[in-house]
């Protein structure tokens, strides 16, 4: 006599089979992400005085023979630098094993080992999977860098690693305090990015105004070819000439506020006057059509190709499309044009600052390593390195002496030259990540460029998102001092 | 002998029950611990927060909006991609025309269409995606280009860039992706159905739509409902396809995904806790789904 149960035995298999289906992917979903370890705190850091000779071979007091971890981003920049680096960290101090590690998912790949307490000693914390900086400084993860700053230059033994680098590196590795807790160390000029010889077939130059901006494009416009394109997918770029093109109107108080998350922050006359120029862009017809649906890479193929001019873009732009860039494109930037004669800020007026977050986790077994490296890397020899590589600078003051520079980097260092202090660093995307990339660039800005909004509806919407943001108690703020 | 049954089969289930427990229950409830907490995910110290992450959640815009997203692709992707898979399977292995010595049977290059359709199922979904990403590129792409060809260059959809349709070109990502599969697993299910009943079903004069209707569906009911459990947890997946095709949440958070939510909340923000709380919310969608499908689809299961 058989069971006759209310379930047969397939069934219950079936059933079993297809709760384990459900289960799985929740599962892997939900238990991604499990803490374990604990952390040690303050511990490493300390850098005693071992007697004066010691301290000027080894500045940082490090341990010879202490491995080091490292973990690069593989990005725009790829990780050959770093090897580079490492392999003159080695000459000084042959014992030291090295463990290197590239990725481009660096907050899946070393979230996990800060939380299990085993964090590598430095990281290139960089890429769209970068870990939250503000986080980590809140949580106390980091190692103040300040001993680095102050131990000698590897160049120079009487100068200061902190006298040798850009001005503005310092601050941007500051939150609240003294503190330095980051070390940006490529050195990013952002700005409309073009072709000299695109350019020249239409006789024209790189234009100073708004209006001549627009006669540019008409002129490009009849021979079928685009006044501009940009990364329509990550619409976060178009800021990078967009935002001093703003600070250019209104002067840079207009940023400050922005980055400060102020009230009405965004209902500055200067930001609407931006808006409404950029947004004429679409309206006559000059945006590449199609651009909302590329990527940054599709568009900067698309502006390679000659089918538009102009690009916002950073200085990376060079070292990542140089495959597809035609041999005599000679790649240029240029700073915003004027908007008109009462404009704050001069022509010239341009985005720069550090890129490429270096950060030595507070638990790391080989802090003072991590440091040692960074200070090799800021040496004029892996600087020296770094240019010819992947054609950006670096955020040492100088070091392209003596060398001969592809042309777009050329023209950063010009139109920084020109710049002078006239350099403003929008904080936004390094305070505020999400708001940033996602809420105003894709939600907002990316739709005005489309045509979907209207630069006052644009103003409204990231005014509400920048309410929400301040509201937002899970959000840690930050101020400009 | 029904004594000491149970006994019996617990003794053979402790090791494979402890397994499960040890690494399927217990991160669970650790998951679901988390979500109390305001734990960042950068460092083992959080405290517990109770029902804040879910206060949170409940008025949070873009967490209903991914929600929203979610149930769409769960009614539209199953749906779509099963319909067409038993409408490819029926025909190649009915829905032919009569042949010599045979009364049912595909139609003509059945094989070669099987072969057409699994195709896609070898590609990883990373390709798969990759490949439809510059497809879809409005300025050079394939589906663009061909519709310049055919005369109509004035209608160049932005594609993955216009909030309207971006969604819709990740489904129908999906949907190609997925048939293959089940166009194999169901002409898999209708070569078991008896010859017969076609034979008897022709010779009343049923046509191609009353044989599917009356013989073939209701005959293969089971795995069509094994199907679509498993292709609503696809739709509530969906992370490696929209990840890679708009960069996470699309043009105005159009395609926005609970998953993706999830790994932006876990991974960029810092906040590991919210994101088990958007993961325990994951869970019950998927609890709901699972048993709105099994007590919809129960039938008397017919023998043959």
């Amino acid at each position: 006599m058989g069971s006759t149960s209310e379930f047969s035995r397939r069934d219950l298999i079936k059933r079993a089979a297809a709760l384990g289906l459900i289960a799985v992917p929740t599962m892997s979903a939900l238990s991604a992400c499990a803490a374990g370890g604990d952390d040690d705190d303050d511990k490493k850091t300390d850098s005693g005085g071992k007697g004066q000779k010691d301290a000027e071979m080894k500045p940082l007091n490090v341990d010879g023979s202490a491995p080091l971890d490292v973990v690069i981003f593989d990005g725009g920049f790829g990780q050959q630098y770093a090897k580079d680096a490492e392999a003159e960290y080695k000459k000084a101090y042959p014992k030291a094993e090295i463990k290197h590690s590239g990725t481009q998912d660096i907050g899946p790949q070393v979230q996990p080992r800060f939380n299990g307490g085993t964090p590598p000693d430095l990281i290139d914390n960089s890429g769209a999977k970068q870990m939250d900086l503000g986080t980590l400084v809140g949580l106390k993860q980091l190692t103040d860098l300040n001993a680095l700053l102050d131990a000698p230059s590897l160049d120079d033994p009487k100068k200061k690693v902190r006298d040798t680098l850009r001005p503005g590196v310092v601050e941007m590795g500051q939150f609240d305090g003294e503190q330095v807790w980051v070390l940006y160390y490529a050195y990013t000029v952002y700005g409309i990015w073009y072709s000299k010889t695109n350019l020249q077939k239409l006789d024209e130059q790189y234009p100073q105004t708004w209006d001549d901006m627009l006669k540019v494009c008409e002129k490009a416009k009849k021979k079928g070819v685009a006044g501009w394109t940009y990364a329509g997918q990550h619409p976060y770029y178009l800021p990078f000439s967009l935002y001093p093109f703003i600070a250019k109107i209104g002067g840079a108080d207009v940023l400050k506020r922005i980055d400060n998350l102020e009230p009405d922050s965004w209902k500055d006359p200067a930001v609407k006057a931006a808006f409404e120029a950029y947004y004429e862009l679409y309206k006559k017809g000059y945006v590449l059509q199609g651009t909302p649906g590329l990527d940054h890479i599709q568009s900067q193929t698309a502006w390679n190709q000659g089918k538009a001019l102009f690009i916002p873009n950073g200085s990376w732009v060079e070292n990542e499309s140089k495959k597809m860039t035609p041999a005599d494109f000679q790649m240029a930037v240029g700073a915003p044009p004027s908007l008109d004669k009462s404009d704050k800020m001069p022509f010239g007026t341009l985005w720069a600052s550090g890129g490429e977050p270096f950060i030595v986790p507070k638990s790391a077994k080989n802090p003072q390593g991590g440091m040692e490296l960074l200070r090799v890397m800021l040496g004029k020899k892996s600087t020296q390195n770094f240019i010819k590589a992947v054609s950006s600078l670096t955020s040492l003051n100088g070091g392209t002496e003596g060398l001969s520079l592809p042309p777009g980097l050329a023209s950063s260092q010009e139109a920084l030259t020109k710049a002078g202090g006239n350099v403003v660093n929008p904080r936004l995307q390094d305070w505020y990540v999400t708001l940033q990339k996602e809420k105003i660039g894709k939600g907002a800005l990316g739709e005005m460029m489309a045509g979907r909004l209207t630069p006052d509806e644009t103003i409204k919407k990231i005014q509400k998102y920048v309410d929400d943001t301040r509201k937002d108690d899970s959000v840690k703020k930050y101020k400009h001092k | 002998m029904q004594h000491g049954k149970y006994r019996f089969i617990a003794g053979f289930l402790v090791v494979p029950l402890a397994i499960y427990g040890v690494f399927v229950i217990s991160p669970f409830v650790q998951a679901i611990y988390y979500s109390f907490t305001d734990w960042t995910g950068l460092s083992s110290k959080f405290k517990v927060t109770g029902l804040k992450n879910y206060q949170r959640l409940w008025d949070d815009e873009l967490f209903w909006k991914a929600v929203g997203h979610n149930v769409l692709l769960l009614l539209v992707l199953p749906l779509v991609t099963l319909g067409l898979a038993l409408f490819f399977a029926f025909m190649l292995n009915v829905g032919g025309r009569r042949r010599k010595n045979a009364a049912v049977g595909g139609v003509r290059g059945a094989g070669l269409y099987k072969v057409v359709y699994f195709f896609p199922q070898v590609l990883s979904i990373a390709i798969v995606a990759l490949l439809f990403k510059f497809a879809y590129n409005p300025n050079s792409g394939a589906i663009n280009s061909f519709l310049s060809a055919i005369g109509l260059d004035s209608v160049r959809p932005d594609w993955l860039g216009d909030p309207d349709l971006a969604l819709w070109c990740v489904t129908a990502v999906m949907v190609w992706s997925n048939v293959g599969f089940y166009v194999v697993l169901f002409s898999a299910g209708m070569s078991s159905i008896p010859k017969d009943f076609y034979e008897a079903a022709l010779l009343d004069g049923a046509g191609r739509a009353q044989t599917f209707f009356r013989i073939t569906l209701p005959l293969l009911w089971d795995t069509v409902q094994t199907g679509w459990v498993y292709m609503g947890i696809m739709a509530l997946d969906g992370f490696a396809v929209v990840q890679i095709m708009t960069d996470g949440p699309g043009p105005d958070y159009s395609t926005e995904l609970l998953t993706y939510y999830l790994y932006t909340k876990a991974f960029s923000d810092g906040q590991a806790g919210y994101a088990t709380a958007l993961g325990v919310a994951l869970l019950i969608v998927t609890l709901i789904f699972a048993g709105v499908v099994m007590k919809l689809g129960r039938r008397e299961r017919l023998e043959y």
